[in-house]
């Protein structure tokens, strides 16, 4: 094997696993950015929805040995927690200064991790792949599913551009970001808004979650990391900016495959820490905003 | 729309003598609404019979734009009531409001500047009870009176001239298919032209019955088409009449507009 | 319009209890408490000794947060790399140089945590609320990435083991530590810590720092340089956090990577919340609180019990209902 095709190889395989963890985290980010955008809520506990989508799905799939059972359930159930999540912590809090709302999904965050530790315990679990086969790239045997869940991934990141874009709920979400005072002079329920957008994010968290589960385990620090990884995206797409969030989420992972490539995956994450500094120095309001504010 | 006894111009407590003994579709009594530590309203009280128009004047500052919030449901009232049909509202969320059947065009217009001028009149008529036919004809009736809105019906609300936010902010409005509507400067930075095409949609308004409480700074406009008037000052309402009472010379007038 | 003191808020300022300055009040009572604490080791087993401790050794540094959440207005999840790094720092003068000494670890876990203030400083303070409390998460990641990979200088995940130094003041004293000469040690560094920083907070520069948290855009338009307050704060409550660890160390004989992970951030926040923020001495309390109810759980339910589940909802209540923590509530329940 000729040294120069060979890190060509290596680079085409990582850009491709880039584009897979990316797509996932663009999922996980679009959730965070839309609850941020609408609501000026922090969610801390993002990871943690992400976390619980996986396990739910775990269940689901070891009862039923559907993969995509698994992840419908987990979608709904964990859309409905998080309705319940935001009437029972976040709706006391409208109006107070955002502080409390961050604190309150950390303290959040900490009770779903601790939840779950207790009642799935610290081994590892697993999600059977939704697809078996693979084709061959390069040297590589590359599973189908990963593309899989790329594509399913986009699809539901388009499916929820579209119902932003054109369903009544869409344009009611819309109004209210822009202003919230006149959409409720026009008959908008605004805190029916805020459920069911904190609902939606959660959903696509827990979709993420189980889209992911099948790349590597489920276990209860999960979202931790992910969570790290969706605000680094956030900030650096532009906090409320949809676009933006799926081209830094992408950026973000495909630099962070490729430094694989020399040294340590634990040590990669560097980089999207590098990536945030550089952001925050030069462009705070995002990189990838069209004009800085 | 009987007329109403004038009260003297320093009265402490104007009467609000109801129209004939119909109960007022919109009743205010005795409003103390405070913005942090500033009592802004002290004690206002007023009423607007179905299918109104009424006035309400006053210097910048006097709690006109107050008042409209506190009725909207926008500002909640340490003090007094708020009555639509009889029924207590104060304090209720506006969306409730909106769906009651009171509009709101606030100063400034502030239509959803990133919607389109449709998606803006979608806020409107998005809601339950409203079929097919009904939005048709809502969209007829309005883009009737706003032609240009017709035109623009695809573009973003923020790339429209003042005028024609205005326009906008008025029909987004009545696309909630309101019994009132609550009115806050509508003239302010339009051109002359653009006044005249208010006086026009208000009285047009009026004759579909719908009900005007109109805040305003233009005097002559606000009598040529409201039926009675309110003059407030220093947060409460010093004198009533029918506007047919007053010209824009008027010595009560001069008093309370200060100029 | 500058903030109102905190002494003046004092629920004993009243009229009728005007017999006593409020200065006196506070010393008066500072010396109760001092008196309680520094009788508690001798009359209390092993066990609550160490407990009582440790609950200093974690409201110190939930002080240190508190000058930043409570004074300055900033939420910082940082606060676990001062920590750390003040851990290590002292770690690291007690492994290399030899014989171990204590005021030379004092010396390097300070420098280390200063240093990382700095850093940590130099690129936050120009960012507000939401964007500061990522970007001390973020900075706290990375110092648990470099300590976690960089196995040879810092043992990696299993951390550093080291003896304890003795405690040595010179001409006076040299002996190793007992558990209670260390609660002592420990009580002295802290009520120093205390003190100091109560002074801080009442002086012209924690007044500019209120004036910061109430209102960013004002204080600035009156002319303070308003990012270099930010920065001296990070960097004050940076130097105490570090402290902090350095206490940790030295009590513990060990540094561990997991203490640099954000969630030790966390719990600080938690401690500063349920205590009151703000007030400095609340923060303690809160740890001491968290600790206790913490112990309890895990008597009554069993040590594999996660304790976190009901703190956790604890805390969150507390957000909602009691948003002044326990010393606010006591103060107002005082005021009646």
């Amino acid at each position: 094997m000729g040294g120069g095709s060979h890190l060509l190889d290596l680079f085409i395989i990582q850009t491709v696993n880039g584009v897979v963890t990316g797509m996932i985290l663009a999922l996980v980010a679009s959730g965070l950015t839309l609850i941020f955008g609408i609501m000026d809520v922090v969610n801390f506990a993002h990871g943690e929805l992400f976390m619980l989508g996986a396990y739910i799905g775990v269940v689901v799939a070891a009862m039923t040995g559907s993969f995509w059972l698994a992840l419908i359930a987990a979608t709904l159930i964990v859309a409905v927690l998080g309705a319940a999540l935001q009437i029972t912590t976040l709706r006391p809090l409208i109006g107070r200064d955002p502080l409390n709302t961050i604190l309150a999904t950390f303290g959040v965050s900490l009770v779903l991790q601790n939840l779950a530790l207790w009642e799935f315990g610290p081994t590892v679990r697993r999600i059977p792949e939704p697809l078996g086969s693979s084709f061959t790239l390069f040297y590589l045997d590359y599973p189908w599913y990963r593309i899989l869940i790329a594509v399913l991934s986009a699809l539901i990141i388009g499916g929820f551009y579209l119902f932003l874009k054109y369903g009544k709920f869409g344009v009611w979400i819309r109004a209210t970001a822009q202003d919230r005072i006149m959409a409720q002079a026009m008959g908008i329920p605004v805190p029916l808004v805020y459920t069911g957008v904190f609902a939606i994010g959660a959903a696509m968290a827990a979709a993420s979650g189980v889209l992911f589960a099948p790349l590597s385990g489920v276990d209860h620090t999960m979202g931790l990391d992910w969570v790290l990884k969706a605000f680094i995206v956030v900030v650096v797409g532009g906090m409320g900016n949809l676009g933006g969030s799926i081209a830094a989420a992408i950026f973000i992972s495909l630099l962070e495959s490729y430094a694989t490539i020399w040294v340590d995956p634990s040590q990669a994450v560097i980089v999207s820490f590098v990536v945030l500094i550089l952001t925050l120095l030069m462009r705070p309001t995002g990189l990838f905003v069209a004009t800085p504010k | 729309m009987s007329a109403l006894e004038t009260t003297g111009p320093l009265a402490d407590n104007p009467t609000i003598a109801p129209a004939d003994s119909v109960e007022p579709l919109i009743r205010v009594e005795d409003i103390h609404t405070y913005y942090g530590k500033s009592h802004i309203l002290h004690g206002v009280s007023l009423t607007v019979a179905p299918g109104e128009v009424v006035g309400l004047l006053g210097r910048n500052g006097v709690g006109k734009s107050t008042t409209l919030k506190t009725i909207m449901g926008l500002v909640k009232p340490s003090h007094g009531t708020v009555m639509l049909d009889g029924n207590a509202i104060t304090g209720m969320p506006p969306h409730k409001l909106a769906r009651l059947g009171i509009g709101y065009v606030p100063e400034d217009r502030r239509i959803f500047r990133l919607l389109t001028v449709m998606e803006n009149l979608r806020t409107g008529f998005d809601r339950a009870g409203v079929t097919d036919e009904k939005r048709k004809a809502l969209l007829d009736k309005v883009f009737t009176f706003f032609p240009v809105l017709a035109e623009r019906r695809s573009q973003a609300g923020g790339t429209l001239s003042g005028g024609e936010q205005q326009m906008l902010a008025i029909a987004r409005a009545m696309m909630l298919e309101p019994k009132i509507i609550l009115l806050d400067e509508p003239t302010e930075g339009l051109m002359p032209r653009m006044v005249s095409q208010i006086h026009t949609i208000i009285d047009t308004l009026h004759a579909e019955g719908v009900a005007i409480l109109l805040v305003e700074q233009n005097v002559p406009l606000t009598l040529a088409a409201s039926q009675r008037i309110y003059l407030m000052e220093k947060g409460t309402v010093r004198h009533q009449c029918a506007s047919h009472e007053l010209s824009p010379d008027h010595p009560i007038v001069k008093q309370y507009m200060g100029v | 319009m500058t903030t109102v003191p905190l002494e003046k808020l004092s629920p004993l300022a009243k009229p009728r209890k005007s017999r006593l300055s409020h200065t006196a009040v506070f010393w008066i009572g500072f010396c109760v408490i001092m008196a309680l604490l520094i009788g508690a080791p001798l009359l209390l087993p092993e066990f609550w000794r160490r407990l009582l401790t440790e609950i200093l050794i974690w409201g110190l540094l939930a002080m240190s947060s508190d000058l930043l959440i409570g004074y300055t207005g900033l939420i910082s999840f940082g606060h676990s790399a001062f920590f750390g790094l003040g851990m290590y720092g002292a770690a690291g003068a007690l492994i290399a140089f030899g014989p171990p000494n204590l005021w030379l670890a004092l010396a390097c876990g300070l420098a280390g945590a200063a240093g990382v203030a700095l850093f940590v400083a130099f690129f936050s303070t120009r960012l507000r609320d939401i964007y500061f409390a990522i970007t001390t998460l973020i900075f706290s990641q990375i110092f648990y990435v470099i300590i976690f990979t960089w196995t040879a200088v810092t043992g990696g995940e299993n951390g550093l083991i080291f003896t304890r130094p003795h405690l040595w003041i010179p001409f006076l004293y040299d002996a190793r530590f007992t558990s209670t000469t260390m609660h002592w040690f420990v009580l002295a560094v802290v009520a120093g810590s205390y003190l100091f920083l109560r002074r801080v907070t009442q002086s012209p520069f924690g007044m500019v720092l209120q004036s910061i948290r109430e209102n960013e855009a004002r204080t600035r338009a009156i002319g303070y340089a308003v990012e270099r307050y930010k920065m001296m704060s990070v960097m004050l409550s940076g130097l105490f956090a570090g402290l902090a660890g350095v206490l940790y160390a030295i009590q513990n004989q060990f540094a561990a990577p997991d203490f640099v992970y954000f969630l030790t951030s966390g719990d600080t926040v938690i401690y500063n919340v349920m205590g009151g923020i703000g007030t400095l001495v609340g923060p303690i309390v809160g740890a001491g609180f968290f600790q206790l109810l913490r112990d309890l759980l895990s008597r009554m339910l069993g040590d594999q019990f996660p304790y976190l589940i009901p703190l956790g909802v604890i805390f969150i209540v507390m957000i909602i209902f009691l948003p002044q923590g326990i010393l606010g509530f006591a103060r107002r329940w005082l005021n009646k």
